[in-house]
């Protein structure tokens, strides 16, 4: 996606939230990127910048000010537009969340090359505004999701599991800990009927918080 | 044994497993940064007073009882069944005045050869952050 963004004194770091790397690896190793790639074994970064889902993503700026703080980067909010029956979304859901991408992307473009003089640069209350606020019982589920990371590498296994049950009701709000920790498909993905009851059951709240940007839907 | 873990750090301590987390005061600066001194546990310009009638429950016979400190300090502790694991990690109120300061956290990772990058090594450039994960 942000491939085709590249500037002078502009960089990307890609972060996967994956505790097991050899799960991430071969999405590294196909793209290939040419950006800056890590690995958040333990989420970190839920914890440091409030995160809650992938993707997200912050602008910073050259002196390490978040000029757009945690967003949904370009992914809008299309998973009950999923068609069950015919295996995929909907077209106009997917026709949506192209713009969706399309749009954040020509943001972050306009940002890379015009720095600080981009239109869609938060002033710094607009960008604390934007800041969600965290809670003791979020900060308890990060350092218990922590202590169960560290504990699974060193198998105690259902410890873990036990530690991860208590963070996934200390956090509810967090797809970050609940996917991490629930049940997976064949291929990887935390996308089984647990998953699909909970997006069910959101109710007015979204998967993927709406972008505060011009031009996204 | 008891196992010491922050958002960056890996101690190994002495520390006997139990519901509290009693450790030596040498052992505590290693593993948090912090240091005992008459006034209280200390960090820099930082010093917070053992609380008034309370003083037997933070600190004994040589020892802190780190976890409390920690959460009296309104910090996040919590710990194996045993007590022979524990997480420190930061109090809300801390993570949001840090968030609402603007500055980005700042972090250290591995990327997947296993060097480690930080944030910071990136100032003077703008950098998009951005996360996914392959599940």
């Amino acid at each position: 996606m942000f491939e085709s963004v590249a500037a002078e004194d502009f960089m990307i770091i890609s972060v996967a939230m994956d505790a097991d790397i050899e799960a991430a690896r071969p999405w590294v190793t196909e793209a290939a990127p040419s950006y800056v790639t890590l690995i958040d074994q333990h989420h970190l970064l839920s914890s440091l910048y409030n995160m809650v889902n992938v993707p997200q993503a912050v602008w910073i700026d050259e002196q390490g000010q978040m000029v757009r703080p945690v967003e949904s980067g370009g992914s809008i909010d299309i998973l009950r537009e999923f068609d069950f029956e015919a295996g995929g979304f909907k077209p106009e859901a997917q026709a949506r969340a192209g713009a969706a991408k399309a749009a954040y992307t020509e943001a972050v473009k306009d940002w890379a090359m015009h720095g600080a003089n981009s239109k869609f640069v938060f002033t710094p209350e607009q960008a604390r505004a934007h800041v969600s606020a965290t809670s003791d019982d979020v900060m308890l589920a990060h350092a218990k999701f922590q202590l169960g990371q560290y504990l699974a590498a060193a198998g105690r296994t259902e410890e873990a599991e036990a530690l991860f049950a208590e963070c996934r009701v200390l956090h509810p709000d967090s797809w970050n800990i609940f996917r991490q920790t629930t049940e997976k498909t064949e291929i990887g993905i935390a996308a089984g009927e647990d998953f699909w009851n909970k997006v069910m059951a959101l109710g007015d709240k979204q998967y993927y918080a709406s972008v505060d940007m011009e031009g996204m839907p | 044994m008891t196992t010491v873990l922050t958002e960056d750090s890996f101690t190994q301590t002495s520390a006997q497993p139990g519901a509290g987390l009693w450790m030596d005061p040498a052992e505590v600066t290693a593993a948090t940064g912090w240091t005992l001194k008459p006034e209280g546990l200390c960090k820099g310009d930082i010093c917070v007073p053992v609380p008034a009638g309370q003083e037997a429950e933070f600190v004994a016979d040589g020892s802190v009882n780190l976890g409390m400190f920690w959460t009296h300090m309104g910090k996040t502790a919590t710990a194996s069944a045993a007590g022979d694991v524990w997480f420190l990690g930061e109090g809300a109120q801390t993570r949001n005045n840090a968030l609402l300061s603007l500055q980005a956290p700042d972090f250290t990772l591995p990327d997947f050869d296993g060097k480690l990058h930080s944030l910071s090594d990136f100032r003077r450039q703008r950098v998009l952050l951005i996360t996914w994960a392959s599940w």
